[in-house]
């Protein structure tokens, strides 16, 4: 083809061609990292939780004054609430997933060993927790009444009855069967019995710290002895607004010295994960815009200096047309003269993007650059690039073979 | 001859509608991104005490037992019960303070409002000389108030808007955990960002609402929040954390210069030593003495995400800019002819140069001015935002300043090649090809 008159063109326009090229280079590189921070963030937020989110209400209570014993208060409260129309199930717990607070503790099989296996989040829980959380017992059994005791926080962990995740069962058993077998959750020797395994529960933390155990979660049948207690409530289908509305008066009225925060005190479990995953979505949905406006500018770029390059060149179209090319060729010319500056500036742009991935993986908490990304991204300018060269080469086809006769 | 510079670009720009719509908007957007992101980084990274916080400091010292002990490993962030306090008693700085955080209720003597949580501070009374504390009202309370336990209290002024309607409520006592306690004095506007001497409370904490004497919060057992980090033997009961081997108090002292600064290591090297000799610690002896800016720095109190964001619109604003540069290109090459004749007419090489300079100049100053108003509301949105620093995002003199220093410096910065192409044009050609 004319490849070669191209090239010989372009270098009596190096800086515009530079220019093209630079662009199309660092858009590439700050386009490929963003869609991949993008990818990055969605795939976190898109995490289910194992439960059977909907028509759960979050509670945040803290008892006030002078009391020391709660025991007695929260299984009042839990049996106002438990009894209010329009509740299915509900139980007090010291966490719960995408709370972002709860307790973490390291998991042994051998009671004194130096090093623990792996992180899990301790839910204290009671034999209402499975079926508030819609959570799947896939082996052994739930907790009865008998087993939830008072447990001061304070004191030793241990308790000789535990339900697991899947996911924690196989980190800890490598043929992943746990039931009946002893796991140690203090570094006192106190063994704790595997009685029940459920398919999937996740932890408290949605940051990357906890990435490496987020499945991971042991539920203890205890009842923390302290004043901050969460209610998780199962509302029956359809009755969840109304109860949502509801338990806040309830609450006041069953018993006045407590403090429900006003903002985020009684919350959907929608609202618990909306705002668990706020940030995250904030920069995946920044990070878009700011892709998209890149794109934009890229091509304003290159529409504005190829009708420059048209405008003044109309006089050599002309020429080229009164002597036999066709509309088709001079179109075709400025559509490859764009091809190749795109395809240099791509082939800078990926080693730019690899670069720049390289230096972000060792300031940030990020993975390695996929090439799926930077194929994407070279497609897309390529592309981007013939799209925005068309109406300037359109109109250069059009110029008539007069003008070679005009000026002079 | 500047406002003829002026008028030629104005003529030049109103011919060029597009092109000059495009270069604008292309300048603002990525000043726009760019301010609104190193606002946000300005004042996360901001000096929470300015002009006193290089004389703050904090000391690390590692009383922990050999037990998983690694080599240059991290230290401690905070101190014993036993170590702060000898560290508060030696008194080898110009003030001291020893304190932890909680969170305690309030329950009003007006029955119309319910009882509510306040995050408080329990210290000794050094931490108002020491950070300097502005008090609306009354004084704050004395080192024989924390040696003779007096059930005393400082309040922010939200508190005592809340409790009090804003008067003076010195001498009056409020309800605490149960106890009453005399209010001393009334903090006035004091909000240091970020929450520098106890960053367990979040990096970028409001300031507690009641402020107690550590001794008294001690005997009393108020409920205390934030880490704690225990090892050896003995557990971590509340009752008795005073023995127990775990910390959970944050020390800071004032020291004025960096000779006193580098006596202060000295003397903790000593302690530290000495505590040795006595087979208290274990570890081999070592310290670090950070002041505020350190500590902000080691701690890494700006978010990852928001250096993230930070680079991610410079990146935006160099394309911006490279675009601008392409444009600007196109458009003074266009006016060849024009340059041509001025040229010919006597106009040296120097004056079509500062002519098209000007012109981007004006370019730059547009989209700087319309990038601010950008800036102004991406900061809107990003206060809309969750975080605990989203409501400090509020653009300064400073930023402001710089907004349109950057906007039209990059933009002359970025109209130079275009205009030193655009005077290299022989005016000869020009004027023969017409």
């Amino acid at each position: 083809m004319q490849i070669k008159p191209i090239l010989a063109a372009l270098r009596r326009h190096k800086a515009g061609t530079i220019l093209i090229a630079l662009q199309i280079a660092l858009t590439l590189a700050i386009v490929c990292n963003a869609l991949f921070i993008i990818q990055e963030r969605v795939s976190r937020l898109s995490r289910t939780t194992g439960m059977d989110e909907s028509n759960v209400i979050a509670i945040a209570n803290r008892y006030v004054g002078p009391a020391t014993v709660f025991g007695p208060t929260i299984k009042t409260d839990l049996a106002a609430i438990r009894n209010m129309a329009g509740v299915e199930d509900a139980y007090a717990t010291n966490s719960y997933p995408l709370r972002n607070g709860g307790w973490s503790m390291g998991v042994r099989l051998i009671p004194d060993a130096k090093k623990e296996i792996t992180s899990t989040t301790l839910y204290f829980v009671d034999d209402h927790a499975l079926r508030t959380l819609g959570v799947k017992l896939i082996e052994g059994r739930n907790f009865n009444a008998g087993e939830v005791i008072m447990l001061d926080p304070r004191k030793s962990t241990a308790l000789p009855q535990v339900i697991i995740t899947k996911a924690l069962a196989q980190k800890l058993f490598a043929d992943g069967k746990s039931l009946g077998k002893t796991i140690y959750l203090s570094q006192e020797g106190k063994p704790s019995t595997v009685i029940g395994v459920v398919e999937k529960l996740q932890v408290p933390w949605v940051g990357t710290w906890a990435g490496s155990f987020d499945q991971h979660a042991v539920l203890l049948p205890a009842t923390l002895d302290a004043n901050y207690q969460n209610f998780l409530v199962r509302a029956r289908p359809g009755q969840q607004e109304a109860v949502l509305k509801a338990l806040p008066k309830l609450l006041i009225d069953t018993n006045r010295m407590r403090v429900i925060p006003e903002e985020g005190g009684v919350r959907s479990f929608e609202d618990v994960r909306r705002r668990a995953y706020e940030t995250d979505r904030g920069m995946a949905i920044l990070m878009g815009i700011v892709c998209a406006v890149l794109l934009a500018i890229t091509a304003a770029g290159i529409v504005g200096l190829s009708s420059f390059w048209v405008g003044q060149r109309r006089k050599q179209i002309g020429v080229r047309r009164a002597l036999g090319a066709t509309k088709g060729d001079i179109l075709s010319y400025f559509m490859t003269e764009n091809f190749l500056i795109a395809l240099g500036g791509v082939i800078v742009g990926s080693a730019l993007a690899y670069g720049m991935n390289q230096w972000l993986l060792e300031q940030f908490e990020m993975q390695r650059l996929s090439l799926v990304y930077v194929i994407t991204g070279v497609v897309a300018l390529l592309l981007l690039g013939q799209a925005a060269v068309l109406a300037p080469a359109l109109r250069a086809s059009r110029v008539s073979p007069v003008e070679a006769t005009r000026s002079v | 001859m500047f406002g003829y510079y002026l008028e030629l670009a104005m003529r030049s720009m109103k011919r060029n509608r597009v092109l000059t719509a495009l270069m604008v908007v292309a300048v603002a957007l990525g000043i726009g991104s760019c301010m609104t992101t190193l606002t946000v980084l300005h004042v996360l990274s901001g000096d929470p005490m300015p002009g006193k916080s290089q004389n703050l400091y904090t000391p690390q010292i590692d009383p922990r037992a050999m037990d998983g002990y690694v080599e240059d490993g991290p230290m401690l962030d905070q101190v014993t019960w036993i170590d702060g306090m000898n560290l508060l008693r030696s008194k080898r700085g110009e003030h001291q303070a020893l304190m932890t955080g909680g969170a305690m209720t309030v329950q009003p003597s007006d029955g119309s409002i319910d009882p509510f949580y306040a995050n408080s501070r329990y210290t000794t009374a050094d931490f108002f000389p020491m950070f300097a504390i502005p008090l609306l009202y009354g004084r704050a309370w004395n080192a024989s108030d924390d040696e003779a336990r007096t059930r005393v209290a400082v309040i922010s002024s939200e508190l005592n808007d809340k409790l009090f309607h804003g008067e003076d409520s010195t001498g009056k006592s409020i309800r605490i955990h149960g106890t009453d306690m005399r209010i001393v004095g009334v903090i006035g506007d004091w909000r240091p960002t970020p929450h520098f001497y106890d960053l367990n409370m979040g990096d970028f904490a409001n300031t507690e609402d009641v402020f107690v004497p550590l001794s008294v919060a001690r005997e009393l057992l108020l409920p205390r929040s934030g880490s704690i980090d225990c090892w050896g033997p003995g557990g971590s009961a509340e009752e008795s954390l005073e023995k127990a081997s775990c910390v959970w108090l944050q020390f800071w002292v004032q020291l004025d210069s960096p000779a006193k600064a580098a006596e202060y290591r000295q003397f903790l090297l000593h302690y530290v030593q000495e505590q040795k000799a006595l087979g208290r610690f274990e570890r081999p002896a070592r310290v670090e003495l950070f002041n505020v800016m350190q500590w902000m720095d080691y701690k890494q109190v700006v978010p990852g995400d928001v250096k993230l964001q930070t680079l991610l619109a410079m990146g935006f604003f160099l394309v911006c800019l490279v675009n601008t540069v392409g444009l600007m290109l196109a458009k003074f090459m266009r006016r060849s002819v024009e340059v041509g004749v001025r040229r010919a007419l006597g106009a040296s090489r120097r004056a079509v140069f500062a002519q098209l300079l000007t012109e981007a100049g004006i370019i730059g100053l547009m989209g700087g001015l319309l990038g601010l108003m950008l800036a102004m509301a991406g900061l809107v949105l990003v206060r809309a935002q969750p975080a605990q620093y989203a409501s400090l995002a509020h653009l300064d003199m400073e930023m402001l300043v710089l907004t349109m220093v950057l906007a039209i410096v990059a933009t002359v910065l970025a109209g130079v090649l275009p205009a030193w192409r655009a005077c290299q044009i022989a005016p000869a050609l020009q004027l023969k090809t017409q």
